[in-house]
């Protein structure tokens, strides 16, 4: 299913990596908001003309309680640095509790994200109101600053292209005949690569 | 389940009649006390006052003491005691960073691994036990004609937080004994009103004001006797009595807890020290005992009455 | 093949100022599946629309993008022009290259980068974009107001007077709720039967009302507009058509001793009665629990144990076969309107609560709460508005009011303020005092909280011209001695412990939200707080709404609240359910989740994380038509977007319209390596 579509585009601006980790690197970091708060918020901030680093793109959700922890993995298979979700603050959800499914989701979900190898630290998991456009520019800028300092995300870079095997972390695990190199779990036996998987020393280098 | 006995100052001193009727209520019971060894002093009324770490760290060393010795409870009959105790249990586990500096203190190993009771808890989950004893003698028991007041004080029940007990405004635990011993609560007003406590002896005017106040209640309330489960209530309603203008009142005696669990499960009055006490038992227990004899003989004027009855509906038919 | 225009829109200067607007034109051009890109000064004014109404005319689109400002601001401007143009306007979506780009960066080329990215992550998604039919349902035009007290009999008046049909359900045998139980109201001091008792009478006779007491509410299906509720009348044993109400029958029973609701336990009724002298209907009902014929039935006896009510009653309206009923009513919006109970706060309590035994309520007969003391001075009440203790009948020289008993106390009872106890206190102050000349009124009080029009007045004057005592402190016992009732307290002002010997008590305890309301929100699908009392949409901008559309709440359901506030709110429930019920058809925003039958498993993982009870069962029926299985089904009425449901699948059969995972995964593709 679409979890493993591969991008629309024809592969005219293919991942291009040269430099990235230079010392003038800037992050990637893709951010998902919900449409009621988080994203009212950030047009709040705009309207404030906060300034802020250009680093984020934003995508809008009607709620966190939608986001299906599988957009943040494909976010960072797809070349994301860091990623963000942000949405209303505990008891104003929009929806009234769809913020505490996400909340329960991502306490989960962060341990899921080191056993894929990937650095909980850039993933931001906030609350920004519709009235909070300085605390919204100060959670992008803070992120920023954070995956900045933990350097490009690349060990899931190559999964985008799987050019070679050698280049496929996941080229590591035996996957079953027929499995595609999706963001689906890793087999149980992969258990001890995954957890020693190193971020940045994947493909890219 | 191990239980360490915590007896406190009191119990080797001025309420040397609880501790006696406690170990004679105990051994009936058959319940291990095991006496906490090199306990020493709670910090009572003033360690706390005194300083915040100090009021913790002593009682904390008889629990560490306790914890040392393969103790999982520590009764500390003493509601002074129990309320330091308790506080320190509470204290270590909710403060932030007393766990880790209270054994710093004490030069020993505590992990805050005993529950506290008071002697209230003990004898309300012996209840049943209690009135299984009651109800297999056969002799009259004067105890069914004894209106008592359950007098819990303060410490024994406050603060909430710390002690747990039903309702720490209108405590039941302490009738619910009373009834398994088949003795009569009094529903009154003072169970939880301080007598004075710790001011005995530097402001005895107000001790004597406090504790008149609750002899006065219990007796209108229609109370024999009042029920004490502190060492200290008790001195002060007792020993204090004499002192006080009860409006030519006879005097109301005061019994520990343990002395009327001990009267019913049969023991020996000698053996529950009731001879230390400055109010005077004897008369009241003459009078319970004189009403028991009296209904046990209607009783039996009745059965006799009602055997003649069938016996010449019998022989009619 | 996606055949998408996207429109840049310079917004004067505010984007164009750091975009190059052009080569954002520019480079969209070249991205795959976009047939026209262009840039113009303001996308929003007229001639902007037109541009783009012309493009997807000129070029057949199957999709629009337009890039400006946020879509909270011009997406209903678009979509609206793309319907013009023949386009449906779900199609078109909004990318926002002002407050997320032009506004909050400086340099030109890092905001043409970021807003060509945010262009082509929107015409990524518009590729999937499925065209989507607004939602439209038809509503019944009828209203269930649940429960007959003030704010129940104001909102199903207003309703009716509107023009529309109101089914209004009582538990009690009467309509007035507790304000039939009051004596005299703050701050006019104006007898609340007198101005309640004629709504209650035309709530009764309104053609458009058709009233049911002692009845409630068993189940509610359906979604807003289309509510299918079924009504469970308690067997009264009075036929309601032959009852004249002549009271034959209360004369007659035999058991008297029944402690009366309406009194607050300070009067007697017989088993058959009426509630109250002013009753509406003025019709008795059979308390089955006491009546000595039903406790003889119980017991198994042969032959009925009374009957004399029956045998009194010229009518022979009486029933004692009659069983509950049911009857269903197809209904377009409820307004809840439940109100209160007062915190018992005796000695024993149910689970969850505790009580004040130090107050001696229940114990001591002359210590009473407030609901009691309006009975006492009620004209209507037991005393004939006499001021007479419960325990003997004597005049009270000296009474105790004790406020904030249960409220504000997180500790033991409820932590929130109680409201309406301020001002009734100082209305009992005077009322005692207008009655008792010489009497003495002390007041224990934490704050004096008299926020409301002429209400500080009223609590001073009730200080200043009355003469009460105010004493700023708590009370921590009350007991009975001798035939005085002992309150010892503390004054916090002058550091003194107070004693007083009263006559009387009147302790002002805790509102709570009536026993069974827990039930009553289940039924709704409608939250509640920790402490019961429903939740409102929005604490400020929809307080009189829930979260389940067509759901409305009036009065003490919501928080505790005297009479005008209720009655403020009964009518906002009206002029929300009037509202609704002026269109035919309501029309719903598509954006709603839908459930792949194929594939669903049944596992209704999303049901329990639906906040608004949109998840239904289906049956799937084998070749047969036997049934062999569950699946989901959203309901697209009560369905309101969120995609929790979505997120929390398992076997990804669950769509949201507007936010598919095609038209997500889209965007995160596309920005893959920018």
């Amino acid at each position: 299913m679409s979890v493993v579509n591969q991008p629309q585009r024809s592969g005219e601006r293919a991942p291009d990596d040269s430099g990235r980790a230079t010392a003038e690197f800037e992050p990637r970091i893709t951010a998902f908001v919900c449409n009621w708060c988080t994203y009212t918020g950030a047009d709040l901030a705009g309207t404030s003309r906060l300034h802020m680093a250009s680093n984020v793109r934003i995508i809008r959700l009607p709620c966190t309680g939608r986001i299906d922890h599988v957009f943040i993995v494909k976010a960072f298979e797809r070349g994301a640095d860091g990623v963000i979700v942000s949405g209303c603050h505990p008891a104003d959800c929009h929806y009234t509790a769809g913020n505490y499914h996400a909340r329960r989701r991502f306490g989960v979900f962060r341990e899921l994200l080191s056993f894929l190898g990937v650095d909980p630290e850039r993933l931001t998991f906030s609350w920004v109101s519709a009235s909070e456009g300085g605390k919204w520019a100060d959670v992008v800028n803070e992120t920023i600053e954070r995956v900045r300092r933990l350097g490009p995300f690349d060990s899931y870079h190559g999964l985008a292209g799987a050019a070679t095997p050698a280049d496929d972390p996941f080229a590591r695990f035996e996957m079953p005949a027929g499995a595609t190199g999706g963001t689906a779990a890793a087999p149980a036996d992969g258990h001890d690569a995954a957890s020693q998987a190193p971020s940045g020393t994947g493909d890219a280098s | 389940m191990t239980l360490a006995y915590y007896p406190g100052c009191s119990m080797h001193g001025t309420s040397r009649e609880y501790e006696e009727s406690l170990l004679a209520v105990a051994a009936a019971l058959e319940l291990g006390l095991t006496e906490i060894a090199d306990w020493s002093c709670c910090g009572a009324s003033s360690a706390h006052a005194a300083d915040h770490l100090l009021g913790v760290a002593l009682p904390a060393r008889n629990l560490a003491l306790a914890e040392a010795q393969g103790a999982d409870e520590v009764l500390a009959p003493c509601a002074a005691c129990y309320n330091r105790l308790s506080g320190a249990v509470h204290a270590v586990a909710e403060e932030p960073g007393m766990a880790a500096k209270v054994p710093e203190v004490l030069g020993r190993a505590f992990a805050n691994s005993v529950r506290v009771l008071s002697i209230v808890e003990l004898l309300q989950g012996l209840a049943p036990v209690i009135e299984e004893r009651v109800a297999a003698r056969l002799e009259p028991n004067p105890l069914e004609h004894l209106n008592i007041a359950a007098y819990w004080g303060c410490l024994l029940v406050r603060p909430a937080a710390i002690t747990g007990f039903d309702d720490a405004e209108r405590p039941t635990g302490m009738d619910d004994v009373i009834s398994a011993c088949s003795a009569n609560p009094v529903s009154w007003n003072m169970a939880v009103e301080c007598c004075g406590g710790a001011f005995s002896v530097s402001r005895t005017s107000s001790v004597l004001r406090l504790s008149r106040a609750i002899i006065e209640d219990a007796r209108h309330c229609g109370a024999d006797a009042i029920l004490a489960a502190c060492p200290l209530c008790h001195a002060n309603l007792d020993f204090r009595q004499s002192a006080m203008s009860l409006r030519g009142e006879p005097p109301m005696p005061v019994l520990y807890i343990t002395q009327l669990v001990g009267l019913a499960l049969g023991l020996p009055m000698a053996a529950l020290g009731f001879e230390r006490h400055f109010v005077d038992t004897q008369p009241l227990f003459a009078r319970l005992a004189r009403e028991a004899e009296k209904a046990a003989a209607a009783a039996a004027e009745r059965d006799a009455a009602k055997a003649a009855r069938a016996a010449a509906k019998a022989g009619a038919s | 093949m996606s055949r998408i225009g996207v429109f840049i829109c310079h917004c004067g200067e505010n984007i164009a100022r750091t975009v190059d607007c052009g080569a954002v034109a520019e480079a969209l051009r070249e991205h795959p599946g976009v047939v026209v890109a262009e840039d113009y000064k303001y996308m929003c004014s007229d001639p902007g629309q037109q541009l783009i109404k012309k493009a997807i005319a000129d070029n057949d689109l199957t999709g629009v993008v337009v890039c400006a400002c946020s879509p909270h601001m011009h997406e209903k401007t678009f979509r609206r022009a793309a319907a013009q143009a023949g386009l449906n306007p779900f199609v078109v979506e909004m990318a926002n290259i002002r407050e997320h780009c032009s506004w909050i960066h400086d340099d030109r080329g890092e905001a043409t980068a970021k807003a060509i990215d945010t262009a082509r992550t929107i015409v990524e998604k518009v590729k999937h974009n499925k065209p989507l039919q607004t939602i439209r349902i038809p509503v019944t035009k009828r209203a269930l107001v649940i429960g007959g007290g003030i704010a129940g009999i104001q909102a199903a008046l207003d309703i009716a007077d509107g023009g529309h049909e109101v089914v209004l359900v009582e538990k009690e045998a009467s309509i007035g709720g507790h304000m039939s139980q009051l004596s005299e109201t703050f701050p006019t001091l104006d007898c609340s039967q007198c101005i309640l008792t004629p709504r209650m009478v035309e709530a009764y006779q309104h053609p458009r009302i058709k009233l049911y007491t002692w009845s409630e509410v068993e189940k509610v299906d359906g979604y807003i507009g289309n509510f299918s509720v079924t009504i469970r009348r308690k067997a009264r044993s009075v036929d309601e058509d032959l009852c004249n109400g002549c009271g034959d029958c209360q004369a007659a029973c035999p058991s008297r001793r029944i402690d009366s609701e309406f009194d607050a336990g300070l009067s007697r009724r017989p088993a058959i009665y009426t509630p109250f002298p002013q009753a509406v209907p003025n019709m008795p009902v059979l308390d089955r629990e006491h009546c000595t014929l039903f406790k003889g039935r119980r017991k198994g006896l042969a032959k009925d144990a009374c009957g004399k009510c029956k045998e009194t009653c010229l009518k022979g309206a009486i029933d004692y076969d009659g069983q509950d009923t049911f009857v269903t009513e197809e209904i377009g919006a409820i307004v809840v309107a439940t109100g209160f109970q007062l915190y018992d706060i005796g000695r024993e309590q149910p689970a969850g609560l505790k009580g004040y035994g130090e107050y001696g309520y229940g114990e001591v007969p002359d210590v009473i709460d407030g609901l009691q003391f309006e009975r006492l001075a009620s004209a209507s009440g037991p005393t004939g508005g006499e001021m007479l203790r419960p325990s003997d009948g004597a005049e009270p020289k000296t009474v105790v009011f004790v406020k904030c008993v249960g409220s504000r106390d997180p500790e033991k009872g409820m932590s929130y303020c109680s409201k309406i106890c301020c001002m009734y206190t100082a209305k009992h102050t005077m009322l005692y005092k207008h009655k008792v000349h010489d009497g003495r009124a002390v007041v224990f009080y934490m704050d004096i909280r008299a926020a409301g029009k002429g209400y500080d007045e009223f609590s001073r004057r009730a200080i200043e011209e009355d003469g009460a005592e105010y004493i700023r402190g708590r009370v921590s016992r009350i007991f009975r001695d001798g035939d005085k009732v002992k309150v010892w307290g503390y004054d916090t002002l002058s550091h003194r412990q107070v004693v007083v010997d009263a006559d009387m008590v009147v302790l002002a305890t805790a509102v709570r939200p009536q026993p069974g309301i827990g039930e009553l929100a289940q039924k709704l699908s409608v939250s509640y707080d920790q402490d019961g009392f429903l939740n409102e949409a929005h604490p400020k901008l929809r307080p009189v709404e829930t979260n389940t559309a067509g759901v409305y709440l009036a009065g003490a359901c919501q928080a505790p609240r005297d009479i005008p506030e209720s009655v403020a709110m009964a009518g906002a429930t009206a002029a929300k359910v009037l509202g609704l019920f002026s269109a035919d058809e309501l029309e719903r925003d598509p954006s709603v989740a839908l459930v792949d039958e194929r594939t669903c498993i049944g596992c209704f993982n999303c049901e329990h994380v639906c906040p608004y009870g949109a998840i239904e069962h289906r049956d799937v029926c084998d070749m047969e038509g036997h049934v062999c299985g569950h699946v989901a089904y959203v309901n697209p009425g009560v369905c309101q977007g969120c995609g929790t449901c979505v997120a929390v699948c398992p076997s990804k059969s669950v769509e949201l319209a507007g936010f598919t995972d095609d038209q997500v995964y889209a965007e995160i593709n596309a920005l893959a390596g920018w």
